[in-house]
Protein backbone atom coordinates (compact mmCIF):
# COMPACT_ATOMS: atom_id res chain seq x y z
CA UNK A 1 0.00 0.00 0.00
CA UNK A 2 3.02 2.21 -0.34
CA UNK A 3 1.52 4.55 -2.88
CA UNK A 4 -1.62 5.29 -0.96
CA UNK A 5 0.54 6.56 1.87
CA UNK A 6 2.50 8.58 -0.59
CA UNK A 7 -0.63 10.40 -1.61
CA UNK A 8 -0.57 11.75 1.94
CA UNK A 9 -4.31 12.04 2.00
CA UNK A 10 -5.60 9.08 0.00
CA UNK A 11 -9.21 9.95 0.74
CA UNK A 12 -8.76 13.41 -0.73
CA UNK A 13 -6.99 11.89 -3.74
CA UNK A 14 -9.86 9.47 -4.33
CA UNK A 15 -12.43 12.23 -3.94
CA UNK A 16 -10.61 14.38 -6.49
CA UNK A 17 -10.28 11.51 -8.92
CA UNK A 18 -14.00 10.79 -8.75
CA UNK A 19 -14.82 14.50 -9.12
CA UNK A 20 -12.57 14.61 -12.19
CA UNK A 21 -14.17 11.45 -13.61
CA UNK A 22 -17.64 12.86 -13.12
CA UNK A 23 -16.80 16.26 -14.58
CA UNK A 24 -15.13 14.74 -17.62
CA UNK A 25 -18.05 12.42 -18.30
CA UNK A 26 -17.93 10.93 -21.76
CA UNK A 27 -15.85 13.69 -23.29
CA UNK A 28 -12.11 13.55 -23.83
CA UNK A 29 -9.83 16.23 -22.46
CA UNK A 30 -6.20 16.92 -23.16
CA UNK A 31 -4.34 19.18 -20.73
CA UNK A 32 -0.73 20.21 -20.98
CA UNK A 33 1.48 20.53 -17.91
CA UNK A 34 3.99 23.16 -18.92
CA UNK A 35 6.51 22.57 -16.16
CA UNK A 36 9.10 19.81 -15.89
CA UNK A 37 8.57 19.67 -12.13
CA UNK A 38 4.95 18.72 -12.76
CA UNK A 39 5.99 16.08 -15.28
CA UNK A 40 8.24 14.58 -12.63
CA UNK A 41 5.45 14.49 -10.03
CA UNK A 42 3.00 13.06 -12.54
CA UNK A 43 5.25 10.12 -13.36
CA UNK A 44 6.62 9.72 -9.87
CA UNK A 45 3.13 9.35 -8.46
CA UNK A 46 1.53 7.57 -11.35
CA UNK A 47 -1.03 10.33 -11.77
CA UNK A 48 -1.76 9.47 -15.39
CA UNK A 49 -2.94 6.09 -14.26
CA UNK A 50 -5.21 7.28 -11.50
CA UNK A 51 -6.94 9.64 -13.91
CA UNK A 52 -9.87 8.40 -15.93
CA UNK A 53 -9.01 7.58 -19.57
CA UNK A 54 -11.09 10.61 -20.54
CA UNK A 55 -8.44 12.95 -19.13
CA UNK A 56 -5.08 12.92 -20.85
CA UNK A 57 -2.00 14.83 -19.72
CA UNK A 58 0.61 15.90 -22.24
CA UNK A 59 4.01 17.22 -21.30
CA UNK A 60 5.14 20.66 -22.23
CA UNK A 61 8.39 22.51 -22.85
CA UNK A 62 9.00 23.66 -19.26
CA UNK A 63 12.24 21.86 -18.53
CA UNK A 64 14.99 24.44 -19.10
CA UNK A 65 17.67 21.80 -19.59
CA UNK A 66 15.59 20.09 -22.27
CA UNK A 67 15.08 23.11 -24.48
CA UNK A 68 18.70 24.21 -24.95
CA UNK A 69 19.59 23.46 -28.59
CA UNK A 70 22.66 21.49 -29.66
CA UNK A 71 24.41 24.54 -31.09
CA UNK A 72 24.41 26.35 -27.76
CA UNK A 73 26.07 23.37 -26.09
CA UNK A 74 28.79 23.50 -28.74
CA UNK A 75 29.18 27.22 -27.99
CA UNK A 76 29.48 26.40 -24.30
CA UNK A 77 32.16 23.83 -25.05
CA UNK A 78 34.06 26.32 -27.20
CA UNK A 79 34.08 28.81 -24.31
CA UNK A 80 35.07 26.08 -21.86
CA UNK A 81 38.02 25.12 -24.05
CA UNK A 82 39.32 28.68 -24.22
CA UNK A 83 42.64 29.22 -22.45
CA UNK A 84 42.47 30.22 -18.77
CA UNK A 85 38.73 29.73 -18.62
CA UNK A 86 37.03 28.01 -15.71
CA UNK A 87 33.62 27.02 -17.05
CA UNK A 88 30.96 26.57 -14.37
CA UNK A 89 27.60 24.92 -14.87
CA UNK A 90 24.68 23.37 -13.03
CA UNK A 91 25.17 19.60 -12.86
CA UNK A 92 22.12 18.99 -15.07
CA UNK A 93 23.78 20.63 -18.07
CA UNK A 94 26.94 18.54 -18.00
CA UNK A 95 25.54 15.57 -19.90
CA UNK A 96 23.39 17.45 -22.39
CA UNK A 97 24.63 16.41 -25.82
CA UNK A 98 25.71 18.98 -28.38
CA UNK A 99 26.96 18.31 -31.87
CA UNK A 100 30.49 18.01 -30.47
CA UNK A 101 29.76 15.89 -27.40
CA UNK A 102 28.96 17.21 -23.95
CA UNK A 103 30.66 19.27 -21.27
CA UNK A 104 31.81 16.20 -19.33
CA UNK A 105 33.67 15.03 -22.43
CA UNK A 106 35.21 18.48 -22.81
CA UNK A 107 36.33 18.19 -19.19
CA UNK A 108 37.85 14.77 -19.90
CA UNK A 109 39.77 16.37 -22.79
CA UNK A 110 41.28 18.83 -20.34
CA UNK A 111 38.89 21.79 -20.14
CA UNK A 112 38.39 23.17 -16.63
CA UNK A 113 34.66 22.52 -16.31
CA UNK A 114 33.24 22.66 -12.79
CA UNK A 115 29.87 21.93 -11.42
CA UNK A 116 28.31 24.63 -9.21
CA UNK A 117 25.11 24.76 -7.23
CA UNK A 118 24.60 28.49 -7.58
CA UNK A 119 25.80 31.36 -9.77
CA UNK A 120 27.12 32.82 -6.51
CA UNK A 121 29.43 29.81 -6.23
CA UNK A 122 30.75 30.65 -9.68
CA UNK A 123 31.30 34.25 -8.62
CA UNK A 124 33.15 33.04 -5.57
CA UNK A 125 35.49 30.95 -7.72
CA UNK A 126 36.21 34.09 -9.75
CA UNK A 127 37.04 36.06 -6.61
CA UNK A 128 39.33 33.29 -5.40
CA UNK A 129 41.13 32.81 -8.70
CA UNK A 130 41.90 36.29 -10.04
CA UNK A 131 44.24 34.87 -12.71
CA UNK A 132 41.50 32.76 -14.29
CA UNK A 133 38.42 33.78 -16.28
CA UNK A 134 35.33 32.28 -14.76
CA UNK A 135 32.27 31.79 -16.94
CA UNK A 136 28.86 30.77 -15.63
CA UNK A 137 26.58 28.80 -17.96
CA UNK A 138 23.23 30.42 -17.15
CA UNK A 139 20.13 28.40 -18.04
CA UNK A 140 16.59 28.42 -16.75
CA UNK A 141 13.28 30.24 -16.91
CA UNK A 142 12.21 33.26 -14.89
CA UNK A 143 12.66 31.12 -11.78
CA UNK A 144 16.42 31.10 -12.19
CA UNK A 145 17.14 34.27 -14.16
CA UNK A 146 16.72 36.66 -11.17
CA UNK A 147 19.49 34.75 -9.37
CA UNK A 148 21.81 35.31 -12.31
CA UNK A 149 20.76 38.98 -12.34
CA UNK A 150 21.62 39.49 -8.67
CA UNK A 151 24.93 37.68 -9.13
CA UNK A 152 25.82 39.97 -12.05
CA UNK A 153 24.96 43.04 -10.00
CA UNK A 154 27.25 41.79 -7.24
CA UNK A 155 30.02 41.08 -9.73
CA UNK A 156 29.73 44.63 -10.99
CA UNK A 157 29.51 46.15 -7.53
CA UNK A 158 32.61 44.31 -6.33
CA UNK A 159 34.33 44.83 -9.66
CA UNK A 160 34.98 41.13 -10.27
CA UNK A 161 36.24 41.60 -13.82
CA UNK A 162 37.16 37.96 -14.40
CA UNK A 163 33.54 36.81 -14.15
CA UNK A 164 31.17 36.50 -17.07
CA UNK A 165 27.87 34.81 -17.89
CA UNK A 166 27.00 32.73 -20.95
CA UNK A 167 23.34 33.61 -20.93
CA UNK A 168 20.74 31.07 -22.07
CA UNK A 169 17.83 32.17 -19.95
CA UNK A 170 14.46 31.65 -21.58
CA UNK A 171 10.99 32.98 -20.87
CA UNK A 172 7.90 30.92 -20.28
CA UNK A 173 5.19 32.72 -22.23
CA UNK A 174 6.49 32.55 -25.85
CA UNK A 175 6.76 28.74 -25.97
CA UNK A 176 3.20 28.45 -24.62
CA UNK A 177 2.13 30.75 -27.43
CA UNK A 178 4.11 28.71 -29.96
CA UNK A 179 2.37 25.56 -28.79
CA UNK A 180 -1.03 27.21 -28.99
CA UNK A 181 -0.22 28.21 -32.56
CA UNK A 182 1.00 24.73 -33.45
CA UNK A 183 -1.40 22.85 -35.68
CA UNK A 184 -0.43 19.36 -34.46
CA UNK A 185 -1.95 19.75 -31.07
CA UNK A 186 -5.45 20.16 -29.77
CA UNK A 187 -5.36 21.16 -26.11
CA UNK A 188 -8.21 21.90 -23.74
CA UNK A 189 -6.23 23.74 -21.11
CA UNK A 190 -2.97 24.18 -19.24
CA UNK A 191 -1.51 23.40 -15.86
CA UNK A 192 0.59 26.51 -15.31
CA UNK A 193 4.10 26.25 -13.90
CA UNK A 194 4.42 26.66 -10.14
CA UNK A 195 7.89 28.05 -9.43
CA UNK A 196 8.10 30.27 -12.49
CA UNK A 197 4.82 31.81 -11.47
CA UNK A 198 6.15 32.78 -8.04
CA UNK A 199 8.28 35.21 -10.05
CA UNK A 200 6.06 36.24 -12.99
CA UNK A 201 2.70 35.96 -11.21
CA UNK A 202 -0.59 35.18 -12.91
CA UNK A 203 -0.88 38.15 -15.21
CA UNK A 204 1.35 37.01 -18.12
CA UNK A 205 -0.92 34.02 -18.74
CA UNK A 206 -4.07 36.03 -19.35
CA UNK A 207 -3.57 35.81 -23.11
CA UNK A 208 -4.19 32.07 -22.95
CA UNK A 209 -7.91 32.44 -22.15
CA UNK A 210 -8.21 35.88 -23.74
CA UNK A 211 -6.72 35.10 -27.15
CA UNK A 212 -6.90 31.34 -27.40
CA UNK A 213 -9.95 30.55 -25.30
CA UNK A 214 -8.18 27.98 -23.13
CA UNK A 215 -8.25 27.87 -19.32
CA UNK A 216 -5.01 27.83 -17.33
CA UNK A 217 -4.57 26.91 -13.67
CA UNK A 218 -1.20 27.41 -11.96
CA UNK A 219 -0.53 24.54 -9.59
CA UNK A 220 1.79 23.44 -6.80
CA UNK A 221 3.99 20.34 -7.02
CA UNK A 222 2.20 17.89 -4.78
CA UNK A 223 0.21 15.12 -6.44
CA UNK A 224 -2.90 16.49 -4.76
CA UNK A 225 -2.16 19.97 -6.12
CA UNK A 226 -2.07 18.56 -9.62
CA UNK A 227 -5.29 16.60 -9.20
CA UNK A 228 -6.98 19.66 -7.78
CA UNK A 229 -5.78 21.86 -10.63
CA UNK A 230 -7.16 19.35 -13.15
CA UNK A 231 -10.51 19.44 -11.36
CA UNK A 232 -10.42 23.26 -11.46
CA UNK A 233 -9.80 23.21 -15.22
CA UNK A 234 -12.76 20.89 -15.74
CA UNK A 235 -15.04 22.98 -13.50
CA UNK A 236 -14.22 26.04 -15.60
CA UNK A 237 -14.98 24.20 -18.81
CA UNK A 238 -18.23 22.78 -17.48
CA UNK A 239 -19.33 26.17 -16.20
CA UNK A 240 -18.54 27.66 -19.57
CA UNK A 241 -15.80 29.83 -18.07
CA UNK A 242 -12.27 30.32 -19.28
CA UNK A 243 -9.89 32.05 -16.90
CA UNK A 244 -6.46 32.06 -15.34
CA UNK A 245 -6.87 30.51 -11.90
CA UNK A 246 -4.46 29.83 -9.10
CA UNK A 247 -4.49 26.53 -7.29
CA UNK A 248 -1.81 27.61 -4.80
CA UNK A 249 -2.55 31.26 -3.91
CA UNK A 250 -0.35 31.12 -0.84
CA UNK A 251 2.70 30.47 -2.97
CA UNK A 252 1.86 32.16 -6.27
CA UNK A 253 0.81 35.81 -6.00
CA UNK A 254 -1.14 37.67 -8.65
CA UNK A 255 1.79 40.01 -9.30
CA UNK A 256 4.54 37.46 -8.75
CA UNK A 257 7.71 38.81 -7.16
CA UNK A 258 8.01 42.49 -8.20
CA UNK A 259 11.57 42.75 -6.89
CA UNK A 260 12.68 39.80 -9.04
CA UNK A 261 10.88 41.25 -12.07
CA UNK A 262 12.62 44.60 -11.55
CA UNK A 263 15.97 42.82 -11.41
CA UNK A 264 15.23 41.00 -14.66
CA UNK A 265 14.39 44.29 -16.36
CA UNK A 266 17.54 45.91 -14.99
CA UNK A 267 19.98 43.25 -16.14
CA UNK A 268 18.43 41.55 -19.18
CA UNK A 269 16.76 42.43 -22.44
CA UNK A 270 14.86 40.20 -24.84
CA UNK A 271 16.70 38.56 -27.70
CA UNK A 272 14.97 39.07 -31.04
CA UNK A 273 14.82 35.30 -31.42
CA UNK A 274 16.24 32.16 -29.83
CA UNK A 275 16.29 28.57 -30.94
CA UNK A 276 14.52 26.04 -28.73
CA UNK A 277 15.34 22.40 -29.05
CA UNK A 278 12.51 20.77 -30.91
CA UNK A 279 10.43 23.95 -31.16
CA UNK A 280 12.69 25.87 -33.55
CA UNK A 281 13.20 29.63 -33.41
CA UNK A 282 10.77 31.53 -31.21
CA UNK A 283 10.88 35.30 -31.29
CA UNK A 284 11.47 37.26 -28.08
CA UNK A 285 11.68 34.06 -26.09
CA UNK A 286 15.06 34.41 -24.42
CA UNK A 287 17.14 36.90 -22.45
CA UNK A 288 20.55 38.39 -23.02
CA UNK A 289 22.58 40.81 -20.95
CA UNK A 290 21.93 44.51 -21.38
CA UNK A 291 24.78 46.50 -22.96
CA UNK A 292 25.65 47.92 -19.51
CA UNK A 293 26.80 44.41 -18.60
CA UNK A 294 28.82 43.85 -21.77
CA UNK A 295 32.00 43.39 -19.71
CA UNK A 296 30.39 40.36 -18.09
CA UNK A 297 28.84 38.93 -21.25
CA UNK A 298 30.64 35.72 -22.30
CA UNK A 299 29.09 35.91 -25.77
CA UNK A 300 30.97 39.16 -26.33
CA UNK A 301 34.16 38.12 -24.54
CA UNK A 302 34.72 34.83 -26.31
CA UNK A 303 34.36 33.75 -29.86
CA UNK A 304 31.62 31.17 -30.04
CA UNK A 305 30.83 29.23 -33.22
CA UNK A 306 27.16 30.18 -33.00
CA UNK A 307 26.32 27.48 -35.49
CA UNK A 308 22.91 25.91 -35.65
CA UNK A 309 23.17 22.13 -35.30
CA UNK A 310 20.28 19.91 -36.33
CA UNK A 311 19.10 17.38 -33.77
CA UNK A 312 20.10 13.75 -34.41
CA UNK A 313 17.72 12.04 -36.82
CA UNK A 314 16.61 9.48 -34.27
CA UNK A 315 15.73 12.15 -31.73
CA UNK A 316 12.08 13.01 -31.24
CA UNK A 317 12.52 15.42 -28.35
CA UNK A 318 10.71 18.11 -30.30
CA UNK A 319 7.56 16.05 -30.46
CA UNK A 320 7.92 15.14 -26.79
CA UNK A 321 8.41 18.78 -25.80
CA UNK A 322 5.32 19.79 -27.72
CA UNK A 323 3.35 16.94 -26.24
CA UNK A 324 2.72 15.40 -29.65
CA UNK A 325 4.11 12.02 -28.65
CA UNK A 326 4.66 10.34 -25.28
CA UNK A 327 8.25 9.51 -24.31
CA UNK A 328 7.89 5.80 -24.91
CA UNK A 329 6.66 6.43 -28.43
CA UNK A 330 10.11 7.69 -29.43
CA UNK A 331 11.85 4.97 -31.42
CA UNK A 332 15.06 5.10 -29.40
CA UNK A 333 13.41 5.43 -25.96
CA UNK A 334 14.99 3.05 -23.45
CA UNK A 335 17.11 1.39 -26.09
CA UNK A 336 19.66 3.72 -27.67
CA UNK A 337 18.51 6.60 -25.45
CA UNK A 338 18.73 6.09 -21.68
CA UNK A 339 19.69 8.40 -18.79
CA UNK A 340 23.23 6.92 -18.98
CA UNK A 341 23.54 7.48 -22.72
CA UNK A 342 21.08 10.24 -23.59
CA UNK A 343 20.55 11.04 -27.25
CA UNK A 344 18.08 13.81 -26.53
CA UNK A 345 17.84 16.33 -23.72
CA UNK A 346 14.54 15.02 -22.35
CA UNK A 347 16.49 12.01 -21.09
CA UNK A 348 19.14 14.06 -19.27
CA UNK A 349 17.44 16.08 -16.59
CA UNK A 350 15.38 14.22 -14.02
CA UNK A 351 12.66 16.68 -14.91
CA UNK A 352 12.76 15.77 -18.57
CA UNK A 353 9.70 13.79 -19.63
CA UNK A 354 11.74 10.87 -21.00
CA UNK A 355 13.94 10.53 -17.91
CA UNK A 356 10.93 10.84 -15.62
CA UNK A 357 9.10 8.16 -17.53
CA UNK A 358 12.20 5.97 -17.76
CA UNK A 359 12.72 6.18 -14.00
CA UNK A 360 9.15 5.97 -12.83
CA UNK A 361 6.97 4.65 -15.62
CA UNK A 362 6.72 1.24 -14.08
CA UNK A 363 5.21 2.80 -10.95
CA UNK A 364 2.03 3.71 -12.82
CA UNK A 365 0.46 0.34 -12.48
CA UNK A 366 1.28 0.03 -8.78
CA UNK A 367 -0.09 3.47 -8.05
CA UNK A 368 -3.29 2.74 -9.88
CA UNK A 369 -3.75 -0.55 -8.06
CA UNK A 370 -3.02 1.08 -4.71
CA UNK A 371 -5.68 3.68 -5.37
CA UNK A 372 -8.15 0.97 -6.22
CA UNK A 373 -8.44 1.70 -9.92
CA UNK A 374 -8.39 -1.10 -12.42
CA UNK A 375 -5.60 -0.68 -14.95
CA UNK B 1 18.23 22.38 -10.64
CA UNK B 2 14.51 23.04 -10.85
CA UNK B 3 13.65 21.99 -7.35
CA UNK B 4 12.96 24.42 -4.54
CA UNK B 5 14.25 23.21 -1.19
CA UNK B 6 12.64 24.47 2.02
CA UNK B 7 15.02 25.91 4.59
CA UNK B 8 14.61 27.76 7.88
CA UNK B 9 16.30 31.10 8.47
CA UNK B 10 18.75 30.80 11.34
CA UNK B 11 20.62 34.08 11.21
CA UNK B 12 21.00 37.18 9.06
CA UNK B 13 24.51 37.95 7.92
CA UNK B 14 26.26 40.97 6.53
CA UNK B 15 23.68 43.34 5.11
CA UNK B 16 25.22 44.57 1.87
CA UNK B 17 25.29 41.20 0.16
CA UNK B 18 21.92 40.20 1.59
CA UNK B 19 22.90 36.86 2.97
CA UNK B 20 21.29 34.64 5.57
CA UNK B 21 22.22 31.35 7.12
CA UNK B 22 19.51 28.73 6.65
CA UNK B 23 19.08 25.25 7.94
CA UNK B 24 18.09 22.54 5.46
CA UNK B 25 17.48 19.11 6.96
CA UNK B 26 19.90 19.86 9.78
CA UNK B 27 22.67 21.29 7.61
CA UNK B 28 23.44 24.99 7.64
CA UNK B 29 24.36 26.89 4.49
CA UNK B 30 24.39 30.51 3.44
CA UNK B 31 21.88 31.72 0.86
CA UNK B 32 21.10 35.05 -0.72
CA UNK B 33 17.84 36.70 0.35
CA UNK B 34 18.00 39.65 -2.02
CA UNK B 35 14.94 38.49 -3.96
CA UNK B 36 12.84 38.81 -0.80
CA UNK B 37 13.78 42.42 -0.12
CA UNK B 38 10.11 43.45 -0.17
CA UNK B 39 9.14 40.65 2.20
CA UNK B 40 9.19 40.70 6.01
CA UNK B 41 11.62 37.99 6.91
CA UNK B 42 12.55 36.98 10.46
CA UNK B 43 14.73 34.35 12.05
CA UNK B 44 12.69 31.14 12.24
CA UNK B 45 10.83 31.83 8.97
CA UNK B 46 10.81 29.24 6.19
CA UNK B 47 11.88 29.97 2.64
CA UNK B 48 12.00 28.03 -0.60
CA UNK B 49 15.59 27.95 -1.86
CA UNK B 50 16.54 27.70 -5.52
CA UNK B 51 20.15 27.79 -6.78
CA UNK B 52 21.37 29.53 -3.63
CA UNK B 53 18.63 32.17 -3.47
CA UNK B 54 15.56 32.33 -1.27
CA UNK B 55 12.69 32.49 -3.80
CA UNK B 56 9.67 32.85 -1.57
CA UNK B 57 8.65 32.84 2.05
CA UNK B 58 6.47 29.87 2.94
CA UNK B 59 4.78 28.81 6.16
CA UNK B 60 5.86 25.91 8.28
CA UNK B 61 3.16 23.57 6.97
CA UNK B 62 4.09 24.25 3.39
CA UNK B 63 7.73 23.66 4.23
CA UNK B 64 6.90 20.29 5.78
CA UNK B 65 4.77 19.35 2.77
CA UNK B 66 7.41 20.43 0.32
CA UNK B 67 10.07 18.48 2.16
CA UNK B 68 7.90 15.36 2.33
CA UNK B 69 7.19 15.43 -1.38
CA UNK B 70 10.84 16.12 -2.21
CA UNK B 71 11.88 13.13 -0.15
CA UNK B 72 9.60 11.01 -2.31
CA UNK B 73 11.43 12.18 -5.41
CA UNK B 74 14.35 9.98 -4.45
CA UNK B 75 17.44 10.48 -6.55
CA UNK B 76 16.50 13.89 -7.93
CA UNK B 77 16.22 15.26 -4.40
CA UNK B 78 19.39 13.55 -3.18
CA UNK B 79 21.30 15.13 -6.03
CA UNK B 80 19.81 18.55 -5.32
CA UNK B 81 20.70 18.25 -1.61
CA UNK B 82 24.24 17.16 -2.42
CA UNK B 83 24.56 20.12 -4.75
CA UNK B 84 23.21 22.42 -2.05
CA UNK B 85 25.67 21.06 0.49
CA UNK B 86 28.53 21.60 -1.94
CA UNK B 87 27.68 25.29 -2.07
CA UNK B 88 30.25 27.60 -0.55
CA UNK B 89 28.53 30.95 -0.66
CA UNK B 90 30.11 33.05 2.09
CA UNK B 91 29.84 36.58 3.33
CA UNK B 92 33.29 37.41 1.97
CA UNK B 93 32.18 37.10 -1.65
CA UNK B 94 33.31 40.63 -2.42
CA UNK B 95 36.37 41.35 -4.50
CA UNK B 96 39.62 42.27 -2.88
S1 LIG C 1 13.84 9.00 -25.93
FE1 LIG C 1 15.67 10.27 -26.12
S2 LIG C 1 15.74 10.94 -28.25
FE2 LIG C 1 13.68 10.13 -27.88
S3 LIG C 1 12.48 11.95 -27.34
FE3 LIG C 1 13.24 11.09 -25.42
S4 LIG C 1 15.19 12.14 -24.99
FE4 LIG C 1 14.63 12.54 -27.16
Amino acid sequence: MRFVDEYRDPAAARALVSQITELAGDDHFKFMEVCGGHTHTIYRHGIEHVLPPSVELVHGPGCPVCVIPMGRIDDAIAVAETRDVVFTSFGDMMRVPGGEGNLLQAKARGADVRFVYSPLDALRIAVESPDRDVVFFAVGFETTAPSTALTLLQAREHNVTNFSVFCNHVTIVPPIKAILESPDLRLDGFLGPGHVSTVVGQRPYRFVPAQYGKPLVTAGFEPLDILQAIAMLLVQIREGRCDVENQSPRVVKEDGNPRALRLLAEVFELRPHFEWRGLGFISQSALKLRPEFAAHDAELRYSVPGVRVADPKACQCGEVLKGVIKPWECKVFGTACTPETPIGTCMVSSEGACAAYYNFGRLHREAAVALGRPV
Amino acid sequence: MCLGIPGQVVEFLEVSDQLARVDVSGVGRIVNIGLLEDVDLAVGDWVLIHVGFAMSKIDEDEAALALASLQLMGRAFDEELEAFWSSRITNEAGGR
